[in-house]
Order: C-alpha cells, then sequence, then structure tokens
C-alpha cells in the first residue's frame, strides 16, 4: 500500500476545524442577538438596546456570564454521561460543516459520498440529547430526550427523500458538483417541492418551534437540559444555533446555487453569497418561530409521515419524469 | 491509501478539534466559576415542588411503530442515492425497477396507515 501520509493530512483538517470552530462561535452570537431582534420586532419591543448599537454587546455579556455562573452537577444525575452530553451535542454540528463548499475550490474536504455524510453526522446531535435527558435524574428531562428521539426518526425520511431529486439533477453526491452543477439553474426552480419539504424536515430536525416539543417549556420546563447551568447549558444553545445555521448554509448549497450570485453576479463575492443566502433562511425560520403555535406530538408525527413523505416521493418521480421527457431541454439548461 | 481514508482522518480530526474546544471551554469556566452546592440546588427541579417519585420514570414508548418504519425506509435510501446518482445513465429499465421498489414500500405505508400504525395511541 502505497502511504504518502505528512503532517499536512493532519495540520490543514486541524486548521479548517479550528476555523469553522470560531465561525461557529461568532455566529451563534449573532445568531441570538439576531432572534432576540426579530422576535421583539414581531411582538413591537425593542428587544435588547442597552449595551453597545442596539445592544450588539449585549452578547459578549452574557457570554462572560455564563462562563462565571455555578455549574451544578444535580445528586440524581448519571455523573459521566450528565458531563459528555455538551460534547454529543455540539460536535455533530461541527463535523458537518466538513463537507461545507464556501467558494470555488473553498472546501475542507470534498468527499464522493459528501451528501451522504451531511444527511448522516448532524442526526447523531439527538445521541446526545438523549444521553443529557436520560442522565440528569428529571422526569422532565427524560420525556424531552424520549420526544426528541421520536421527533428525530420522523424527520430524518423527509429530509434525506427530499434531496433525492436534487442527487438526480446533478448526478453527483459531492457537495462541490452540485453546486457546479447549479452554475445556469439553481435548483430550487426545478426541486420547489424538495426545498419546502428539506426546509420543514429541517426546522424540525433542529427542533424549533412549531416542532421545539423536546423542549417545550410550557409543559417540560426546558426539555432535555433543564438540569443544566453554565457553560455547559450553553454548549445545549451553541449546539442549536449552529445546527440552525449549518441546515440552511447547506439548503443554500443544495437549493439555492451556494457561493453563487443571482445571475452570475459578483462572483468574486463567492462566500458572502453563500451566508447572506443562509441568514435569509434563517431569518425566515426565525419569523416562523416567533408567529406559529407549536404542534401537538401526534401532529407533529402525521405531519412526518402523511404529509411530507408522500410528498418528498411524489417529487422524485416528477423530477424522474422530466428529466426523462425533457432530458435534452433539461441538459441545456443545466449546462 | 484511498481517498476514503483521508476522508475518514478528516472527520477524525475536525472531531478531536471539536472536543478540545468544548473541553477547554468548559475547563477554563470550571477555573473562573464559583462552587457552592447546598442539598436544595442539587435536587431534581421541578418548578419549586419538592421532586416526587422516581427521576426516570417507567414511559410508554409509544412509537415503536414509527421505529420499525424508519428502518424499512432509511434502508429505502441507501438504494435510492446510487441509483439517484447513476439513473440517467441507467436509463428506462432502472426508472421502472425503482418505480416498482417505492411502489411495494408505497403499498407496505399505505397498511401501516390503515392499521393505525401512523396514529398516537
Amino acid at each position: 500500500m502505497n502511504v504518502d501520509f505528512t503532517a499536512g493530512s493532519l495540520l490543514v483538517p486541524a486548521a479548517w476545524g479550528l476555523g469553522f470552530v470560531l465561525f461557529s462561535a461568532l455566529n451563534v452570537m449573532f445568531l441570538v442577538w439576531m432572534e432576540r431582534k426579530v422576535s421583539a420586532d414581531i411582538q413591537s419591543r425593542w428587544g435588547p438596546m442597552v449595551r453597545g448599537y442596539h445592544g450588539s454587546m449585549q452578547l459578549l455579556a452574557d457570554m462572560v456570564k455564563l462562563l462565571i455562573k455555578e455549574d451544578i452537577l444535580p445528586a440524581a444525575a448519571d455523573k459521566k454521561m450528565f458531563a459528555l452530553a455538551p460534547f454529543l451535542v455540539f460536535i455533530p454540528a461541527l463535523l458537518a460543516l466538513l463537507v461545507l463548499p464556501i467558494g470555488p475550490g473553498l472546501i475542507a474536504r470534498d468527499m464522493g459520498v459528501g451528501l451522504v455524510y451531511y444527511l448522516a453526522v448532524p442526526s447523531l446531535a439527538s445521541i446526545g440529547i438523549f444521553v443529557a435527558g436520560w442522565s440528569s435524574g428529571n422526569k422532565y428531562s427524560t420525556l424531552g430526550g424520549m420526544r426528541s428521539a421520536a421527533q428525530l426518526i420522523s424527520y430524518e425520511i423527509p429530509r434525506s427523500l427530499s434531496v433525492l431529486g436534487v442527487v438526480m439533477l446533478a448526478g453527483t453526491l459531492s457537495m462541490m458538483g452540485i453546486v457546479n452543477a447549479q452554475k445556469s439553474l439553481w435548483f430550487i426552480i426545478p426541486q420547489i417541492l424538495g426545498f419546502l419539504v428539506y426546509y420543514i424536515a429541517s426546522i424540525a430536525e433542529v427542533g424549533r418551534t412549531p416542532f421545539d416539543l423536546p423542549e417545550g417549556e410550557s409543559e417540560l420546563v426546558n426539555g432535555y437540559f433543564t438540569e443544566y447551568s453554565g457553560m455547559r447549558f450553553s454548549f445545549f444553545m451553541m449546539g442549536e444555533y449552529v445546527a440552525l445555521l449549518v441546515a440552511c448554509l447547506m439548503g443554500a448549497v443544495l437549493f439555492l446555487g451556494g457561493w453563487r450570485g443571482p445571475f452570475g453576479l459578483l462572483p468574486q463575492l463567492g462566500p458572502v453569497w453563500l451566508l447572506l443566502k443562509a441568514y435569509a433562511l434563517v431569518y425566515v425560520a426565525m419569523v416562523v418561530r416567533w408567529t406559529l403555535p407549536r404542534y401537538r406530538i401526534d401532529q407533529l408525527l402525521e405531519i412526518s409521515w402523511k404529509v411530507l413523505l408522500p410528498i418528498s416521493l411524489i417529487n422524485v418521480a416528477l423530477t424522474a419524469a422530466i428529466v426523462f421527457v425533457g432530458g435534452e431541454w433539461l441538459r441545456g439548461l443545466l449546462g | 491509501m484511498s481517498t476514503s481514508f483521508y476522508d475518514l482522518i478528516n472527520v477524525f480530526v475536525f472531531t478531536l478539534v471539536g472536543t478540545a474546544f468544548v473541553g477547554i471551554v468548559l475547563f477554563v469556566s470550571k477555573l473562573v466559576r464559583c462552587k457552592n452546592p447546598s442539598p436544595e440546588k442539587l435536587a431534581p427541579y421541578e418548578c419549586g415542588n419538592k421532586a416526587s417519585g422516581e427521576a426516570r420514570p417507567q414511559t410508554q414508548i409509544r412509537y415503536y411503530l414509527f421505529a420499525l418504519l424508519l428502518v424499512v425506509f432509511d434502508v429505502e435510501m441507501i438504494f435510492l442515492f446510487p441509483w439517484g446518482v447513476a439513473f440517467r445513465s441507467l436509463g428506462l429499465i432502472a426508472l421502472v425497477e425503482v418505480a416498482l421498489f417505492i411502489g411495494i414500500l408505497l403499498l407496505g405505508l399505505a397498511f401501516a396507515w390503515r392499521k393505525g400504525a401512523l396514529k398516537w395511541q
């Protein structure tokens, strides 16, 4: 076997990893501030206003507060599992960024099975959520963890099936290849059904309102992380926001042309376009969160199995028909 | 070495970086935070009431049928993705085969639906 394993094969991914850690930490701070501002706007309030321009320094203060808060380890908790859970929740969100193409030729690792990797890895966070719920030694946490497992099981299927249409059009699983296939036509146009299913299922997987049953505060206090405090608590928050951002970034990559500007505008902006598209999706998710009430668990499961799953199967059939009937025309369109 | 081996190295290094980040931040926090536990603080939080009953109550797992369906459809997905990559060159025969495959699964879903397996009892 030919081994060309150098220090670079470890240092390059380490540099990407560090970059993405910084990226996610900064973005979480911005996202929390943005969420507070969006929710305030919807409820006709000002939101944070005191520290910095429109309260923009509030998050620094919050971070220091969380860092020096007492960390409570409940007497009833399973100590080792309790300590392990924050790791299990945060790391999968980071791992998903490994296959995120941020610009032409700019990707941490362009895996041949990139899309399947992306579909598989973020779901691992729910193991962390379940571990957190179970180990806390609190009824509400246990129930939150259980609900989270049911929710993940149900939304995994439509989320994966919805991107099958993208794979059929692009003819590759590599994330880079998928962006390259959207040179002249973003996949949101032929894949509008797929996009809607992907977006709804992603919001559900991330566990945001209207699908936030694992942590519904009016019934389960704070769900699976009721017993967490201080810095450990903040890793659950971070994991949640990074997961939301990753879902939106990947949505932009899969359906909105990734780093490409609309109509090929300003190609040198690359990563900025990607961030803008992702934040547009994040903004919609936030507006949805602050306008819709929460679903009941039976409604939640029915939406997935009786609405989203049939729609995504119809989408696959439609895509196959379009490609077969209008093959030549479509090939011309896709370039 | 195959490319998938390097893929795995990348995943491994990313996991290490993530673990180090969480670990270091938690360690720094441990150095600066206060620690003053009391029995009340360490009790399970139940909105101020004294915790009653078991912490991990026996719960009815109502969704094991969903779990069974998940396994079926997850395996379906594993078959569908390679087909999706290659289906333009595979042509009509593969399309008909996949249609049959999905059709059988849909029959299964319809059966489960009729039987009430998709209901939260």
